[in-house]
């Protein structure tokens, strides 16, 4: 038997026997558990040796002991909170030698006479409460001054907001932000998936949706009111064109000339010319000038390097039979 | 930018447990598993589970993707470490390679900190005990642990072990403990270079001559067989970021308190070397032409040099 040379960690209330060796593992598993728990036994009651030996207080639920600190060093979870970085406004405090005052929950308001909250609602000597202004020679005429005090409180309000971003800026540089505050203008809710963040719209997709939206109204956004950069909507007009209903005797120019283009189509398409003497033309020509403008490039800027025997691969003329 | 706060002070509230502290909360635990199980191995993750009720989160859904050990499949577990705000982990999962396998891990700032993966055998389930139910552990009491086995100092993957399953059921780390409330004992025994046996046991104190009471255990809880099959230990500098502790007060160097001279400190001032020092070419003495051109030179002189 050992005698107590039990490693004790009180604070972890823990026991270790670094002496302990098996010379043969018991066979069966009763006994192993048996031999265990003597040995476990053992150094139970070590550790309760220490623990009851310790000065105890009696609260109303038994003695209550002062653990000590663990010995065994264990992770953390999470990294040391980094010191936040003074604010602006803490850091003009601190060189003036501004003391903070505490101040009231409840001060006397002049008008009502009675002890009105500091902040929040219905509170004390709000700016807003003043019923009448009396009008000093610096003031202009038809300024209204009610709406100047207001106008006056939304700035100062955005400039304590935007002063308040950027002190959390700064302390999020240093890796201080406070845990409830996230800063970013595409952070995920604070509660939710990657699902829940809508996805931006592209500039062709918005475009192509304006002009839908407009082609549904009843002018078919003829009329609508064009936002400055916004682009005319292509494919204006109409779409199918009509023949005039009256122009001269018979069957006018235009319906027969829409007439010989339908049946030219139609009787292309059947014969048996294997030769199309238009596109055949106008092959040549191109293939002409191509030639003559490769001559020019070549003349003029006659390097001494292989040119590579380019090969088109556009498709010949030769039609197909039917 | 812009700034996005809870709206709720309950929100706000639950953001801020979540806030990295100087004093932390109790490590949480998530118990998951891959996507084969096997019937064994889901009684251990249920009793686990039971054994931490009160800072454990199960989920009952099969992860395909989660493959601790490999680089890819441990960004699900970083994921919901994140979510549920858990820093220990139970994985368990089943194949024909690794049968009933359990993989331990605890992550720092919710990313892996080190693993160990086990194989569980010759279990046997908290029903298969019989005691008397008066002596049942209460759920959240802090347990006693008992290490046997020299192997504990002397193998690296069961020191590991010791250190993971120290960590895993200590629970709350307590300043005053209520010496009624200690019912519980978990006792790791060391078989060979690479098994231990882990039995769960309940206290029984029985009355003894003196103020201290005589122990008595009474096996109740789940027992296992671990067999250590793989571990990743942590990387040196996170290791060192995570035993971290919070800086104890610097001390202040050369400030001594006088009580009749206040607050002193010395001031030590270099050997001044009159012989070597330059003369200023300032010279108040001489006439303001000469001193001026004195001025020059030496300014041109600099330039030349700097060039």
């Amino acid at each position: 038997m050992e005698g107590s040379s039990y490693q004790i960690d009180l604070g972890n209330l823990m026991a270790y026997d670094p002496n302990h060796h098996f010379q043969s593992i018991p066979s069966s598993r009763g006994e192993l558990a048996n031999h265990c728990l003597e040995k476990g036994t053992e150094m139970v009651q070590a550790i309760a040796n220490s623990l009851f030996s310790l000065p105890s207080t009696e609260s109303r639920d038994g003695p209550v002991v002062k653990l000590p600190l663990p010995t065994t060093k264990l992770p953390r979870e999470k990294h040391l909170p980094k010191p936040k970085p003074p604010t602006k406004w803490e850091e003009f405090a601190k060189m003036k030698g501004i003391k903070k005052r505490k101040k009231n929950k409840r001060v006397w308001d002049e008008q009502t006479s009675s002890w009105k909250r500091t902040h929040g609602y219905d509170r004390a000597n709000d700016d807003r409460d003043i019923p009448i202004l009396d009008a000093k020679s610096t003031d202009e005429v038809g300024v209204d001054p009610f709406a100047k005090r207001s106008a006056e409180k939304k700035e100062r309000v955005k400039k304590q907001e935007k002063n308040r971003l950027e002190n959390l800026k700064k302390a999020a540089k240093a890796g201080a932000l406070p845990s409830h505050i996230q800063l970013a203008a595409t952070a995920l809710p604070i509660t939710g998936t990657k699902k829940d963040v809508p996805k931006k719209a592209s500039k062709d997709e918005l475009e192509s949706v304006a002009g839908m939206a407009a082609t549904s109204t009843a002018s078919g956004g003829k009329f609508d009111k064009k936002l400055p950069g916004e682009k005319p909507p292509k494919h204006s007009g109409k779409h199918r064109k009509f023949l005039p209903v009256v122009e001269g005797k018979g069957i006018g120019s235009k319906e027969k000339q829409q007439t010989e283009k339908i049946l030219n189509q139609l009787l292309s398409k059947s014969s048996h010319e294997i030769l199309d003497v238009n596109k055949a033309v106008t092959m040549f020509n191109v293939k002409k000038e191509k030639q003559r403008k490769k001559d020019k490039d070549a003349n003029p800027g006659k390097s001494g390097k292989l040119k590579p025997n380019k090969k088109s691969f556009k498709k010949t003329s030769t039609k197909k039979k039917p | 930018m812009q700034i996005r706060a809870p709206k709720t002070k309950r929100a706000k509230r639950e953001l801020d447990k979540r806030a990295p502290k100087l004093v932390e909360n109790v490590k949480k635990t998530l118990i998951l598993h891959g996507t084969k199980t096997s019937a064994v191995l889901n009684s251990v993750l249920t009793e686990l589970y039971h054994l931490k009720r009160d800072n454990a989160v199960k989920f009952s859904k099969k992860n395909e993707n989660i493959k601790p050990f490999e680089t890819g499949g441990e960004t699900s577990l970083e994921f919901f470490s994140h979510k549920t705000d858990c820093s220990l982990f139970a994985f368990g999962s089943h194949s024909k390679k690794r049968p009933n396998n359990l993989v331990l891990g605890r992550t720092y700032d919710h990313h892996i900190y080190d693993l160990v993966e086990v194989g569980v055998e010759n279990f046997k389930s908290i029903e298969s005990f019989e005691y008397d139910k008066k002596l049942a552990p209460k759920i959240g009491s802090k347990p006693l642990f008992a290490f046997i086995g020299e192997e504990f100092e002397s193998v690296d993957e069961l020191k590991h072990l010791k250190e993971v399953l120290l960590d895993f059921f200590r629970g709350e780390v307590v300043e005053n403990l209520n010496l009624t409330g200690v019912d519980r004992v978990f006792v790791c025994t060391a078989l060979s270079s690479k098994t231990i046996l882990l039995m769960h046991c309940a206290l029984r104190l029985k009355k003894s001559g003196t103020s201290i009471p005589r122990m008595e255990l009474v096996e109740v809880g789940p027992s296992m067989n671990l067999v250590v099959r793989r571990h990743r230990l942590p990387s040196e500098s996170l290791l060192k970021e995570a035993m971290k502790t919070p800086d104890h007060a610097k001390k202040i160097k050369n400030v001594t308190s006088d009580v009749i001279k206040g607050k002193t400190g010395r001031i030590y001032i270099p050997d001044q070397k009159v012989g070597d020092m330059p003369l200023s070419n300032n010279i108040k003495g001489l006439k303001r032409e000469r001193r001026e051109a004195k001025q020059n030179k030496e300014s041109k002189k600099r330039k030349t040099e700097s060039e």
